[in-house]
């Protein structure tokens, strides 16, 4: 069973791996973007880090809801409300069980990514964030690191596509042959939950 | 660069806007400007922001007769609905507040959830979207077209109509009649370089220019070896003439994108204005200057506006903002 403390370490994960990784989404999104991505989510997810040991909330639903609410408060730009709409609807549809399986974290997943589709209009073959997360999702059944695996396979994936959503839809042919930063950074919370289960 | 550090770039230039104007109520902190007498009672207020990098807007267009608050985000990036809602708030006398939102994917998705927010804090709240920018297919399969230099007819126009004090719909109507009416195109001449990256954007040769560029460093849809500013007045007029056509005289814009003299863009607006001639278009008004900017790129755009009598009273009605300021 996964609990508050896992979700924790969750989030602690992805903030380190943003830090890590920040120069390369920014660089991702400088040809097809406006090289900020690394920054914007290094902000958020220093602010989320930093907002989880001031509350210290106490259930998996309320770490995500909180992280969800301040990333939407703090990032800005696209990326805040659809990564924050991303981690709050997941933290909602897992409800206030002290712990939770991973069977239900996958199924609340899938809610928070149907969430993210719907806010942002972006369907899978879009060039997207959601050309990492709904192969993730799908993979979760079999274990974290076929999550992580998947949606790491999912970014790379999306090089040859032209974009149909974002800021990179605006350079239209010119956006193929790029790996899209924000399914990069899917990548990276995926990894994270990985390393957070210890796989 | 002249700055201190990256990170503090945008509360850096709200403290000098505050120092520069002492008519603005700046809120470094929560990153809001506001007009220093909002609320102004039984009148409609109007809120914008976005990504900063391309000032004067949004900022340095509050004031009497534009806007009465503005959210000014990271650079290039939507602010957050906090700043919008407590923008609302600290505007609204009641007669309801117009988001003016720059059709870009985070800024809409920004403005809608403070949309929601300010509703339930019993605030009116109307919305336009500005999506001018016929580089841009606009299709089912992009984002939309994006908001540009149209930005600051919408703000001035629909900003007269709220100070005469119109009803929120009828202020609403205008700022759509406005956008409806407006088409810009834009060229870079160099990529511009953002703080936080600290090297250009993107990599273009001196000699060669991009077509079809927006206001945040994106490259454009085509790239091209030099051209003259005829040249370039003659793509940029015909691009966005192959979208619009005026029946009625138009409003133009020669904007800057940041780097480029105004004696150059004044050179640039003579072949503007000459296309226009040669196209039949009859201009009623035309400002030139750095207005929609894109940090330090060089280029230019061009935004022509279709206008009728009420919009053209409107345009010509006092305004008085740190960036445009005639009548009073």
């Amino acid at each position: 069973m996964l609990d508050a403390d896992f979700f924790r370490r969750w989030m602690t994960a992805t903030a380190a791996l943003v830090d890590r990784e920040a120069e390369r989404l920014t660089a991702l999104d400088s040809p097809i973007g406006d090289a900020d991505h690394g920054t914007n989510l290094q902000r958020g997810f220093t602010a989320v880090t930093a907002a989880l040991e001031e509350e210290k909330p106490d259930t998996p639903g309320a770490v995500l809801t909180l992280a969800g609410r301040r990333l939407i408060s703090t990032v800005g730009g696209a990326s805040g409300p659809l990564y924050g709409t991303l981690l709050r609807r997941t933290g909602k549809a897992l409800g206030d069980a002290a712990e939770v399986s991973a069977e239900q974290l996958a199924e609340a997943l899938r809610t928070g990514v149907d969430a993210v589709r719907t806010l942002g209009g972006a369907a899978p073959g879009d060039k997207t964030m959601i050309d990492a997360l709904v192969p993730a999702v799908d993979a979760l059944g079999d274990s974290f690191a076929a999550a992580r695996d998947a949606a790491d396979e999912g970014a790379r994936a999306t090089t040859p596509l032209q974009a149909r959503k974002g800021r990179a839809s605006y350079l239209g042919e010119r956006s193929i042959g790029h790996q899209d930063p924000g399914a990069t950074s899917s990548a990276l919370v995926m990894a994270a939950l990985a390393e957070a289960a210890g796989e | 660069m002249l700055i201190n550090v990256p990170e503090t770039v945008v509360a850096d230039a709200l403290r000098g806007m505050a120092a520069a104007h002492p008519e603005l109520a700046v809120d470094v902190e929560n990153r809001v400007i506001v007009r220093r007498d909002a609320p102004v009672a039984g009148k409609v207020a109007l809120v914008s922001g976005g990504g900063s990098g391309h000032e004067p807007l949004h900022g340095g267009f509050v004031g009497p007769g534009m806007l009465s608050a503005a959210c000014p985000g990271e650079v290039f990036t939507s602010p957050v609905p906090d700043q919008m809602v407590r923008a609302a708030a600290a505007v609204d006398s009641g007669a309801g507040v117009l988001f003016v939102v720059k059709n870009y994917t985070g800024d809409v998705l920004n403005f809608d959830m403070a949309a929601e927010l300010a509703e339930d804090e019993g605030i009116q709240v109307a919305k336009v979207l500005v999506n001018d920018d016929v580089a841009v297919t606009d299709s089912l399969y992009t984002a939309g077209r994006r908001g540009t230099g149209a930005t600051l007819f919408v703000e001035k126009i629909a900003g007269a109509a709220a100070d005469e004090g119109r009803p929120l719909e009828q202020v609403e109507a205008i700022a759509r009649r406005v956008n409806d009416n407006s088409r810009s195109f834009g060229v870079a001449l160099s990529a511009c370089t953002t703080p936080a990256k600290g090297s250009p954007t993107f990599d273009l040769p001196a000699g060669e220019l991009e077509l079809g560029i927006g206001i945040h460093g994106e490259p454009g849809r085509e790239r091209r070896p030099m051209m003259t500013a005829g040249e370039i007045a003659d793509a940029a007029v015909d691009a966005v003439l192959a979208d619009l056509s005026p029946r009625n005289p138009v409003l133009v814009l020669v904007n800057g994108m940041g780097a480029t003299p105004l004696l150059e863009l004044y050179g640039f607006n003579a072949e503007v204005q000459r296309v226009l001639g040669e196209r039949g278009v009859a201009v009623a008004r035309t400002l030139v200057g750095n207005y929609v900017t894109s940090l330090d790129m060089a280029g230019a755009s061009v935004t022509l506006c279709q206008i009728d009598e009420e919009l053209l009273a409107l345009w010509d009605a006092p305004v008085r903002t740190p960036g445009l300021r005639w009548g009073m």
